[in-house]
């Protein structure tokens, strides 16, 4: 016997709010544990949380340095990434000959696909045994070595993304502005990447991310020493640590509060993201809104 | 008046391929002073791709190669040393469907001649002033300079792209279909337009809409399958076609 049509259309519609629903309490509940966890060293710490007062053994646990290491790499990443993959993506979308770019274009974003170790290991046989004679370094594990493999694994993101959105920008705009007696460089400047600013900011925020929450690359070229560098300006060259990499050093012998720590490492880390993507939200409407004159 | 017959542009046995295909075969035409010239035919007769060899649109399109000239004020616009930008200043062109940039009114108009280095803020107010007095829109938009011109009306998004070619002050205004997308009554203001237009500016204007060639144009070139079929004054091309193929088309037997 067949199901009448009506009833049918509302078992779906159940079917697929259940499977909506079992996603959403699963985030909650990670949510949920993590704060829980997270709790008794905000409850133990105070805002010593934040310090740079970190004790493996017995405490205390502040974890200022690892924030700060987590800043810093991530910025110095994006200093590489983003003027490298918005000029790369200029060029695959709107300069590259045909040929070429149907060559590159899946190479780069092959390149997303490459497993993290890759990079860390190619990190440390390349980049670190570069570094430290290069720039006369105690060691070559540093901010440095892991800004530069962030940057670097954050590339193909940016610039696939990018990419796509310029090629969205409807042809006729480009061809409006070359009638104008526009160059191709103008065009690219005054029409191509305003019209395509929010899904440029989107890429760079999506590279951004896979920085600031990328492991096993940046741990094992950071060092993992939990010290802020002194004097500041060093701090490109000294080894340091991150959240993540603290995390992922620290789990298997840690105990008691020590645990507690480090869920509150991961609660900062997940609060980082969350201002940076709710903030990227804000700016690229603010980007639209003026762009579209309304 | 002795600018009566001359002829601005010179199109001298103009062929062009895309990839290996040929899609215009031998043209030869000319484009006189301050008339408007009708390009008419056949979807895929090669209308449009000869209307953008006069601002050298195709040098764009991937695989498109040109042979023979194009002479405009005695300068061939296909010589190596032509500054293509040079030619697109002096030849503007509007699209057959309507492509505002997605800013405002007042920054729309200002785009070409901000990019020419025009910054005064008083000339540029006055450029688009007058721009959008030449195209007709000033009396619409004239409180609105700073809205969104993605908000207008598919007929006023096409004449502020006319305004827009003009306020570069170009000598040649090429027009692509440009209604095709609109309604009969934004049709009827953009036709008294080109009329008015002429008086300043030779104007070539592609079009399948025969009564239109008929209605705005002085000059008219037949065009098929990649062949200038026929060119000759308008009333005796629509009156008295002295090809076949030309009277064919215009009779609608065929198109």
């Amino acid at each position: 016997m067949l199901l009448s049509r009506t009833l049918k259309e509302e078992l779906i519609k159940y079917l697929f709010f259940c499977v909506a629903a079992v996603s959403i309490f699963i985030i909650f509940f990670i949510f949920f544990f993590l704060f829980q966890e997270a709790l008794p060293a905000f409850q133990e710490m105070g805002w010593g949380i934040f310090s740079t007062k970190w004790n493996a053994s017995n405490g205390p646990y502040g974890i200022g340095a690892a924030i700060f290491g987590t800043l810093i790499v991530t910025l110095g990443a994006m200093l590489i990434a983003i003027p490298l993959g918005i000029l790369g993506a200029i060029f695959l979308s709107e300069l590259a000959p045909h040929r070429l770019r149907i060559i590159l274009k899946p190479i780069i974003e092959l390149l997303a696909g490459v497993p993290s170790i890759v990079y860390g290991f190619i990190g440390i046989v390349l980049i670190v045994r570069y570094l430290q004679p290069s720039f006369d370094m105690l060691s070559g594990y540093s901010f440095l070595a892991g800004s530069l493999i962030l940057g670097v694994m954050a590339l193909p993101i940016i610039i696939s993304m990018s990419d796509d959105a310029m090629k969205a920008v409807p042809r006729s705009y480009k061809e409006a502005s070359l009638a104008l007696g526009a160059t191709k460089w103008e065009t690219i400047k005054k029409v191509t990447i305003p019209s395509s600013i929010s899904g440029i900011s989107a890429a760079v925020v999506l590279g951004i991310g896979r920085a600031i929450g990328e492991t096993m690359a940046v741990s094992l070229v950071l060092g993992n020493v939990m010290k802020i560098p002194l004097p500041p300006w060093d701090m490109f060259e000294t080894t340091g640590t991150t959240l993540t990499s603290l995390i992922v050093n620290d789990m298997g012998e840690a105990t008691g509060l020590h645990v507690n720590a480090l869920f509150a490492g991961a609660v900062i880390l997940f609060v980082i993201v969350a201002i940076m993507s709710i903030s990227s939200n804000i700016l690229q409407e603010r980007v639209e809104k003026k762009f579209r004159g309304g | 008046m002795t600018s009566k017959n001359k002829i601005k542009m010179d199109i001298r046995n103009l062929n062009l391929w895309y990839d290996k295909s040929q899609a215009l075969y031998d043209i030869t035409v000319p484009v006189l002073e301050n008339k408007v010239t009708a390009i008419i035919g056949p979807s895929g007769c090669g209308k449009s791709t000869l209307i953008r060899c006069l601002n050298r649109m195709n040098d764009i399109i991937n695989k498109c190669r040109i042979e023979g000239s194009v002479i405009m004020d005695d300068v061939d616009i296909y010589e190596k040393k032509t500054d293509v930008v040079e030619i697109r200043k002096k030849v503007g062109m509007v699209f057959q469907k309507p492509n505002p940039f997605p800013k405002s009114i007042y920054e729309n108009i200002a785009y070409g001649c901000r990019i020419a280095g025009i910054r005064n803020k008083k000339k540029l107010d006055e450029i688009v002033e007058n721009s959008l007095k030449e195209a007709a829109l000033w009396d619409e938009v004239s409180d609105r300079l700073d809205d969104s011109a993605m908000g207008f009306s598919g007929g006023q998004q096409q004449r502020l792209c006319i305004a827009r070619a003009l306020a570069i002050n170009p000598d040649v205004v090429l027009m692509d279909e440009p209604c095709s997308a609109l309604d009969p009554i934004a049709t009827a203001k953009i036709e008294e337009l080109i009329r008015e237009l002429v008086k300043n500016y030779t104007v070539v204007i592609v079009t399948h809409n025969m009564q239109q060639a008929a209605r705005v144009s002085n000059y008219t070139a037949y065009m098929y399958l990649g062949k200038l079929i026929e060119y000759g004054g308008t009333k005796q091309i629509f009156e008295n076609p002295k090809e076949e193929s030309t009277e064919n088309y215009i009779t609608g037997r065929f198109g």
